[in-house]
């Protein structure tokens, strides 16, 4: 056939990439679910997860193998198909954001570059976006199919939370395309490299954009849907088993993906900071495996700073969160983005 | 069949499945989930057109935003099977009866039209990217465009001003 003929190696290359990617997001979130034990402990003096293993490291393999053996609960009153939809949609939303984003510089061989992306298509950022304004769906179907007030009430908490907090993240995005004059993250990640990290140039664009990830990961201080002293469990209260395992994992994947976004928007993606990588004279690929051990770096840091706030900050009461969300987030970004554009007219006139 | 008849195929289908889905469906949340399926088809339809910005924004802003508004309001309805108002038998008969003879007008319509012998440029053409398309808005279109964002503010301030307590 045609069609497969042609495509055959392109198909085969991506599917690996893709393939190494999920295992990558699965690996990261396993030991995030670790780091946040171990983090935790260290910040309230204490141990944390030390059995398993040499200082636990295998806490999170012990973790997964419980929730996989323990008993499948579909309450009678529920609605059996979203009951079982939701999980899959919250995890399926929090990977597909991975495709867009460039994992490091593309691997010249024989054959030509082959980029460690999965799709560098012309509306990169704007994929992400969509990405996020779909993910409510997972947790709106999943806590009104349980059909119990608490999840039906915090499902609709995190859906007003989400759609609340995407305005002022794409008006943030908005002053760093601007910057780049392209929607592609490779480009983004490109004129960073050439022009200096958009930190530098758009800090407050940064800090509006971080705000908004913590709420849109449902992380705390933000973790209103799964406030456990007013709604029990939230949205995934009927949950057992694997079902809720895939919900807790995907708020580890959706982390660990935000932190891939932020690194690429706002600092430099894989490049290496303060030198010129290119005069080095090394092998190709070596760069490529260097540039990705540079963003991972980036992406720890970041994974850091989640559970670090988690730890250190309480939660915020829910009107707080809305007047912060429309009163305060949302005026500062648009003042962000036409201090940005005026700057950027007057420098290039 | 190549790759792009394959996919035009598939979309197809799924997008006239899922909108009838969404007319017979008993249960309003599977009519609004069965929407925003549609309104994915749809974007599918725009990328092989290559509009990719309307398919982004498709996504972005009705299947993102309205329907998740949409799926609120019904969640918050409680609305069952039990709840549902049970029409009379003439009503569905009138209702399809004007749905055929609306489908016949446009048919009618439609068939003579000179569209009939344009066909869809599929996977080329530049005009949806959105390069382009941002060009065009602000250089031929920009008064109409300006007109429709000062419209936009004005629905706005209108939903606050009817939103605001006494």
């Amino acid at each position: 056939m045609y069609l497969l003929a042609t495509d055959l190696w392109f198909i085969l290359e991506k599917a690996i990439l893709i393939a190494c990617i999920i295992g990558l997001s699965f690996f990261i979130a396993m030991y995030t679910t670790y780091a946040e034990r171990k983090v935790a402990g260290w910040l309230q003096d204490r141990h944390g997860p030390n059995r398993a293993g040499p200082f636990g490291i295998f806490q999170p393999l012990a973790d997964g193998g419980k929730l996989f053996f323990k008993e499948e609960i579909i309450p009678l009153a529920s609605n059996k198909i979203l009951f079982l939809a939701g999980p899959g949609l919250a995890m399926i939303t929090s990977l597909v954001t991975s495709t867009v984003i460039p994992w490091g510089a593309p691997v010249a061989t024989a054959h030509g570059a082959i980029p460690l992306q999965v799709a560098d298509v012309d509306m990169g950022i704007l994929i992400v976006f969509s990405v996020v304004s779909v993910g409510v769906y997972g947790i709106m179907i999943g806590g009104w199919a349980s059909n119990n007030k608490f999840s039906l009430i915090a499902a609709i908490r995190g859906a007003s939370q989400m759609v609340s907090y995407e305005l002022p993240m794409g008006l943030a995005l908005i002053a760093v395309i601007f910057m780049t004059g392209s929607l592609k993250m490779s480009e983004i990640v490109a004129s960073q490299a050439a022009n200096g990290w958009h930190i530098i140039y758009q800090p407050l664009g940064f800090i509006i954009f971080f705000v908004c990830a913590l709420a849109e990961c449902n992380r705390t201080p933000f973790d209103l849907p799964e406030a456990e002293n007013e709604l029990n469990f939230g949205y995934h209260q009927e949950y057992s088993s694997m079902k809720l395992g895939f919900y807790l994992f995907a708020e580890y994947i959706n982390m660990f993906v935000s932190s891939a976004v932020i690194t690429t928007l706002y600092f430099g993606g894989y490049d290496i900071p303060f030198v010129n990588e290119a005069a080095w004279g090394l092998e190709p690929w070596l760069l490529s495996l260097i540039s990705f051990a540079v963003l991972m770096t980036k992406i720890a840091f970041f994974l850091f700073l989640f559970i670090w706030i988690r730890w250190t900050i309480p939660r915020f009461r829910y009107d707080q969160l809305m007047n912060l969300g429309w009163k305060k987030l949302i005026p500062l970004a648009l003042v962000n983005m036409i201090i940005s554009a005026a700057v950027m007219l007057w420098l290039r006139k | 069949m190549n790759i792009i008849q394959i996919l035009f195929w598939f979309l197809s289908v799924l997008a006239i499945f899922s909108a009838l889905m969404v007319i017979t469906s008993k249960n309003p949340i599977y009519s609004v989930l069965w929407l925003i399926a549609t309104f994915f088809a749809i974007s599918g339809h725009y990328i092989m057109l290559n509009a990719q910005f309307l398919a982004i924004v498709n996504i972005i802003v009705y299947a993102g935003a309205i329907m998740v508004l949409f799926l609120f309001v019904i969640m918050l309805m409680n609305l069952n099977k039990e709840t549902e108002p049970q029409k009379s038998r003439w009503l569905k008969i009138a209702g399809a009866l004007a749905g055929g003879c609306l489908l016949l007008v446009l048919v009618a319509a439609l068939k003579n039209s000179v569209t009939k012998e344009q066909f869809a440029t599929v996977n080329e053409g530049s005009i949806g990217l959105i390069k382009n398309l941002g060009k065009e808005l602000f250089t031929t279109y920009v008064v109409p465009f300006e007109i429709s964002s000062v419209l936009f503010l004005s629905a706005m301030v209108g939903a606050v001003v009817i939103g605001k307590k006494e």
